[in-house]
């Protein structure tokens, strides 16, 4: 449920004026990059996280020409954790040629970690601790750990304590064929034991949400994708050279279908009777992303021009009060698509009082976002979704409608496992 | 605002029904309940309750059956949509359709509860189980009544299709949920009138072994030797509604539809009129009246409570009341008394997440309610203080004067003491308006019973709020007035020291039990003992033998006393009457008590020491003790004083309390057996006065 987003949307004056506040450092966006979007199991099978983390980040100091020693801090998304690399910011940046007295953290927020990278990479600016910071999130689905059962690690680590051969025979002699059957990554959420496309299912379902709303909205998201690759506008992707293979420079997972051709999936959670399946949700997705985040006045020193104003706190009803805008004030929407389903359920329920009164405490109403103005490049669905790379990608991508429309203010939001939302207002710099 | 199986409801189904079938544009249809949280909550019991017949009954069992068989046999296929509780008749009919969605939601029940009223499922339940679950399961459910929730049942095959609840979207979400089972349900049937549906189930490998096996007819006879015999052994014989179950199941599998359908619809009529199935109903309904408030709303709701002692009892408490959500303190006076106490906390609520009733995220955050201090910091915030420390006046007294100088001034003292006057507990207290005695029965997170005792100075709102917090733990609750033992102590304490006599007489401890559970008790007396603890039931008979004078003698209280000195405290010593240890199942009396036993050997009178005798000897002492406090005022009504002594301590089911088995067994015939008991030992035996009244007039009852 990403509902605590969109809360006072609908509270905003009409006075149109800019983010910026007397007194506040304003935070830019400068730069956003991400490496192709593959689906899991395919052109990528064989790196790990960081190798992408790395592309991400390299390709970001490629296309900026930054000189890496002026990067304060570096920030790094990432859900399903490589063990190896627990903290995967430090190994990427480190292997991607940053400075070694640049300190890098991992962050974990389900599918927001990387809206999350970049929030903190704000307020590190904007609380003046840092001029530059790098934010970001890799995803890699193609490989994750799988872990031997309790049982098999309890008498594996005995073992290790065990001093004599004896022991360690007997050890081994309580050996069971049980031990040996492996624990698979969570699918399901640790509070609830749900998984997120049953929980999609459910949410579409409590808002009544057809099969057919959802068909028609994941195509509508692959056509939109797959126009906006034609047109060549998807200038946030960086080439990415995958060792003993080619170089991989486009998403690989936007396939326009037929409604006719997705009516006939079976539902993929729910069955016999859902109406979430394989073509209306987002797909595993290898990827990684990273954007370069200054304080306005540090990066036009240094002769940059900075593509977007972002907004110093993530909690979006505060923003958007203290920005006094309305959503028609918004010219681009970017909204985070895990799920059909689920984005046109978050949809009724801005249009929706009971909700609003019922859930959240308001009156009346949020309304609804236009869809002449949402995710007119395509989105999760389409694009793919690399959890914790996503929204660096949403900013990035926002960022880039607003140059290419013309648009002044831009809204990014997304869902999360865990009952979390996150939202972020961006406005763009004068050009 | 339930749906029940009525007349009314029956002839307008009919109607509703034979214009479906007179539609031929109808191709399949579906049976939706619009009430929230209930689909059909079974057959009206007050429709078999004026039925003065086994004729009557067993009509009212046939035209069900006939219902039911017209939509199994019905030209469209009927799908049930079930949310909410579906039990017995609800059941029934269900089943009766050829397609079953349910939701998973909480308050989704199956059960056919008709066992534990001392019927049977009589609308065709004997007959379709064993075809649709197999006999095994069929049998285990239909004989334990219990209730099933939704996943269990799809995986049972009882229902071929759950759905998930709904969160909240753009209305109510129970009311989405029933909108939401009803397309389902509509797409499943619209599924079978084309046939892209199909009723059959997938049978797994262990079904199809279990179906060949039972095939064998030798072999379906050892089931119904085996249940038999199961059921003898539970209950002794002395309920008739098992064996009636069995046989109709027999009749229906071994001598085909025909005959079972009629031993079903006879059996029924049989057991409706069975003083056994008068006192189970007599006990459910009982126990519905005592889960209402009757004292009105609390002037303030309990938010949080603190339990003092984390004991056996204090834990106990502690856990029933953080598995409501109400956050709870839990005071003891030693680190290690309070890490046993939340051990004991945990281990409830762990032993619930591994029978999957909750999941260990749940236990977590229940867990998280409760807060284990040795101080009394935070008390100034409290609504309700539960103190549940050793049964000792002084030591009462000092903990009430502790906890009343930091609790505010709106907070309920409950003392939780199983023998000691409230009213000399509150005696030190500066506000006895604000002090009650809530009496929790061991152990507290299984026993449904709670017993709540008023002095002439609590206040109305205290007694509502002691009822309330009492409510909200999920107890069954009577409310009596104070006196030595109240209600249940009193009338355990002349049973145990009759018991105590009949052991010195040279009955032995196993020969006891079995006198005492072949009566009806769940537990035998010397196992009973041994339970409550050899030190405790000696604390209560010298405690109310003082109060109540030679009224409350006959065994020796020196024998539990030796038995102390001794070491043999019961279950929790190892030692009592049995010896207990983890190995051995089969417990073993104890022949240091056999000794202590001959020691104190009395000489049984042989007019008065046949096994029945014995028997009535324990019962009558019980229910005079009973009446007694009817008679004094302590108890309100019969109706509380039968569940506070079946729930409480285990007076036979089958007779339904005290005061139901007075009207059915008659009170002249026990007072003319205590006349005799009487001569025999003196005036541990003389009849209450209201015992005479009501044998002297035998139409007086104390149930109407």
């Amino acid at each position: 449920y990403v509902f605590t987003t969109f809360i006072k949307l609908s509270e905003f004056t009409k006075s149109k004026k800019t983010l910026s506040k007397p007194g506040v450092r304003n935070v830019v966006l400068v730069e956003g990059v991400r490496t192709p979007f593959l689906q899991a199991g395919t052109t990528y099978a064989d790196l790990m996280a960081h190798d992408l983390a790395r592309g991400a980040l390299q390709g970001l100091l490629n296309r900026t020409a930054f000189p890496k020693e002026a990067v304060d801090y570096i920030v790094y998304g990432t859900v399903i954790q490589e063990v190896k690399t627990s903290n995967v910011a430090r190994e990427a940046a480190l292997g991607a040629g940053f400075s070694d007295k640049t300190p890098a953290h991992t962050v974990t927020m389900a599918c927001i970690s990387s809206n999350q990278a970049m929030t903190t990479a704000v307020g590190l600016v904007a609380s003046g601790q840092c001029d530059a910071v790098v934010a970001g999130g890799v995803e890699f689905m193609s490989d994750v750990p799988i872990r031997h059962s309790r049982k098999m690690r309890k008498m594996m680590l005995s073992l290790n304590r065990a001093r004599t051969l004896g022991a360690r025979l007997s050890l081994l002699g309580s050996l069971r064929l049980s031990h040996l059957v492996p624990e698979l990554p969570a699918v399901s959420e640790f509070s609830t034991a749900e998984m997120m496309g049953h929980s999609a299912d459910r949410l579409a379902a409590a808002f009544g949400i057809s099969r057919l709303d959802q068909d028609e909205f994941a195509l509508r998201s692959h056509v939109l994708a797959k126009k906006a690759q034609d047109e060549g506008l998807l200038t946030d992707i960086v080439d990415f050279k995958v060792p003993g293979k080619d170089i991989v420079s486009k998403d690989n997972g936007i396939r326009p279908s037929t409604m006719e051709q997705m009516s006939k999936l079976k539902p993929a959670f729910i069955k016999p009777h859902g109406t979430v399946t394989a073509a209306n949700s987002s797909y595993l997705t290898d990827g990684a992303s990273a954007v370069l985040i200054m304080s306005e006045e540090k990066a036009l020193a240094m002769g940059y021009k900075p593509k977007a104003y972002l907004s110093p706190t993530y909690a979006i009803p505060k923003v958007l009060e203290r920005s006094g805008l309305t959503l028609a004030d918004i010219d681009a929407f970017e909204f985070h698509e895990a799920f059909a389903g689920q984005v046109l359920a978050n949809l009724t329920a801005m249009e929706s009082d009971w909700f609003a009164q019922n859930c959240m405490g308001r009156k009346a109403k949020v309304g609804a976002p236009p869809m002449e103005k949402f995710n007119l490049w395509g989105g999760s669905l389409s694009l793919g979704h690399p959890f914790a790379a996503t929204g660096c990608r949403l900013v990035t991508m926002v960022a880039h409608r607003l140059k290419k429309e013309g648009g002044q203010y831009g809204l990014v939001a997304a869902c999360a496992a865990g009952g979390q939302g996150h939202a972020m207002l961006v406005e763009a710099c004068p050009q | 605002h339930v749906n029940t199986l009525t007349r009314q409801l029956q002839d307008d189904m009919m109607e509703v029904l034979n214009e479906v079938w007179g539609n031929s544009a109808v191709k399949s249809a579906v049976i939706i309940s619009t009430k929230p949280g209930c689909f059909i909550a079974g057959a009206n019991i007050d429709m078999i309750k004026v039925c003065k017949s086994a004729e009557e009954v067993s009509k009212l069992s046939k035209e069900g059956q006939m219902m039911f068989e017209k939509i199994e046999k019905s030209p469209i296929p009927f799908v049930a949509a079930v949310n909410g509780t579906c039990m017995g008749g609800g059941l029934e009919f269900a089943i009766a359709c050829h397609y079953r969605v349910a939701t998973k939601s909480k308050k989704t029940v199956m059960a056919l509860p008709e066992v534990m009223l001392g019927l049977l499922p009589g609308a065709g339940g004997t007959q379709r189980m064993p075809k649709m679950l197999g006999l095994p399961t069929a049998f285990d459910v239909m004989l334990t009544g219990r209730s099933i929730r939704a996943d269990k049942a799809k995986k049972m095959g009882l229902v071929h299709h759950v759905i998930d609840p709904l969160g909240p979207g753009v209305k109510d979400p129970e009311e989405r949920l029933i909108e939401y089972l009803e397309e389902v349900a509509v797409g499943v049937a619209k599924g079978l009138a084309k046939k892209t549906v199909t009723v059959e189930k997938k049978k797994g490998l262990m079904q199809k072994v279990q179906d060949a096996v039972l095939g064998i007819p030798l072999v379906r006879n050892q089931v119904y030797k085996t249940v038999t015999q199961k059921v003898m052994k539970q209950t002794k014989g002395l309920y008739p509604a098992p064996l009636s179950i069995i046989e109709a199941v027999q009749a229906g599998v071994e001598k085909g539809p025909a005959e079972g359908y009629h031993v079903e619809a006879v059996n029924f009529g049989k057991l409706a009129m069975t003083p056994e199935s008068r006192a189970l109903i007599g006990l459910y309904q009982g126990q519905v009246a005592c889960k209402k408030n009757n004292f009105g709303k609390p002037e303030r709701e309990v938010k949080s409570l603190a339990v003092l002692g984390a004991g056996l009892m204090g834990a106990g408490i502690a856990q029933v009341t953080v598995d409501k959500g109400v956050a709870t303190i839990l005071k003891d006076t030693t680190t290690e008394g309070l890490a046993r106490g939340h051990d004991q906390v945990y281990k409830g609520l762990n032993d619930k997440a591994k029978k999957k009733s909750i999941t260990t995220f749940e236990r977590d955050m229940t867990l998280s309610f409760l807060k284990g201090q040795l101080d009394y910091s935070g008390f100034e915030k409290v609504d309700m203080v539960i103190e549940a420390v050793f049964e000792d006046l002084s030591i009462k007294h000092k903990v009430l004067k502790e906890v009343e100088a930091v609790i505010p001034p709106h907070c309920i003292f409950a003392s939780n003491t199983s023998a000691l006057p409230i009213r000399e507990i509150a005696a030190a207290s500066k506000r006895p308006e604000k002090v009650i005695g809530m009496h929790y029965f061991s152990p507290v997170d299984k026993m449904q019973l709670l017993e709540i005792i008023t002095t002439d100075k609590t206040s109305k709102d205290t007694t509502a709020s002691a009822v309330a917090v009492g409510l909200k733990q999920g107890k069954v609750i009577i409310v009596v007035g104070d006196g030595p033992g109240f209600y249940t102590t009193r009338c355990l304490a002349p049973t145990l020291v009759e018991g105590i006599r009949i052991l010195q007489e040279g009955v032995g401890p196993k020969k006891l039990d079995s006198l005492t559970t072949g009566f009806g008790f769940p537990v035998g007396v010397s196992t009973l003992i041994d339970e409550v603890g050899v030190d405790v039931a000696a604390h209560v008979a010298e405690d109310l033998g003082k109060a109540f004078g030679s009224r409350f003698g006959g065994g020796n209280v020196d024998v539990l006393k030796t038995m102390i000195q001794k070491g043999f405290k019961g279950r929790k010593s190892g030692k009592g009457c049995y010896v207990y240890s983890a190995k051995k199942k089969d417990k073993q009396v104890n022949s240091g008590t056999e000794e202590i036993l001959k020691a104190f050997k009395l000489t049984a009178p042989p007019a008065v020491s046949g096994d029945e005798d014995v028997q009535y000897r324990l019962v009558s002492r019980f229910v005079n003790e009973a009446a007694l406090c009817l008679q004094e005022g302590i108890l309100a009504d019969p109706v509380q004083g039968d569940i506070g002594a079946v729930f409480g301590l285990g007076f036979p089911p089958c007779l339904g309390g005290p005061f139901r088995f007075l009207d059915s067994f008659g009170a002249d015939k026990l007072v003319q057996k205590m006349k005799r008991y009487e001569d025999a030992y003196g005036n541990q035996f003389t009849p209450c006065q209201l015992l005479l009244d009501y044998a002297k007039d035998p139409s007086k009852k104390f149930h109407k």
